[in-house]
């Protein structure tokens, strides 16, 4: 369930970004590879569960929950990465304003 | 356990390699001359890295927040909870290497492919622009 729902967010992104539905200064892209980034890593995690006679989708309210936390981190993590882009731009703009 | 490690690592790397690249391609264009690798190649290697980068960084991110949640990773030292028993740690490693180094291999292969077809598909799109202005 935390594959699918990551897979989820990774499209949604995806369609966002490519679409231009958001602004260039959103940097959708970095959130969409962010989600695309895991979707890969957790889809080997999957394979090696399968291998190990596991099943490849874990279908509990447990996972689902943790899929909702990774999407929310995911948006978090993403508007940290803003935030830093924004506010280094705004120091080098202060700067060359001084100079 | 702790498979998260390998892409982290690969992250690393890769961050280093960008920051190179970006100041020799920074260098060349100040110069007003171009590194023959980069003027053969439609998009700009930075710019391709910066991409795995992203993929390595989020995935990894996201994949240590779920290591969090199942309690694999803690907050206080070892951080990895297989390192204080000496009987896990064997299987640790070993799940390091092999579905650690599934994801860095997996992850690589898809942004390499990823990148071929974007740098193809502007290529295309150039010829075409190209062949409408002449």
């Amino acid at each position: 369930m935390c594959l699918l729902l990551t897979l989820l967010a990774a499209a949604i992104s995806t369609v966002l970004w490519k679409s231009g539905a958001a602004k260039p200064a959103w940097k959708m892209g970095t959130l969409s590879l962010m989600y695309w980034g895991a979707s890969l890593m957790w889809t080997v995690d999957g394979i090696f569960r399968v291998a190990d006679g596991e099943s490849f989708f874990e279908m509990t309210a447990d996972d689902a929950l943790l899929g909702l936390l990774i999407v929310a981190c995911g948006i978090a993590g993403w508007l940290l990465t803003l935030w830093v882009a924004h506010s280094k731009a705004a120091r080098v703009a202060a700067r060359h304003a001084n100079a | 356990m702790a498979c998260f490690l390998a892409p982290a690592a690969e992250a690393i790397v890769v961050t280093v390699i960008r920051k190179r690249v970006q100041k020799k391609e920074e260098a060349a264009n100040k110069a007003g001359t171009q590194v023959k690798s980069y003027t053969e190649n439609v998009i700009l290697w930075s710019r391709k890295l910066g991409w795995l980068n992203n993929m390595l960084w989020g995935g990894v991110f996201l994949l240590a927040i779920e290591h969090i949640w199942h309690g694999e990773v803690v907050p206080w030292p070892p951080f990895l909870t297989a390192m204080s028993n000496p009987a896990d740690i064997h299987p640790m490693l070993m799940e390091i290497l092999t579905v650690g180094g599934g994801m860095v291999v997996f992850v690589t292969i898809v942004w390499y492919l990823g990148t071929r077809i974007i740098e193809r598909r502007v290529q295309n799109a150039q010829v075409k622009r190209a062949g409408q202005g002449a």
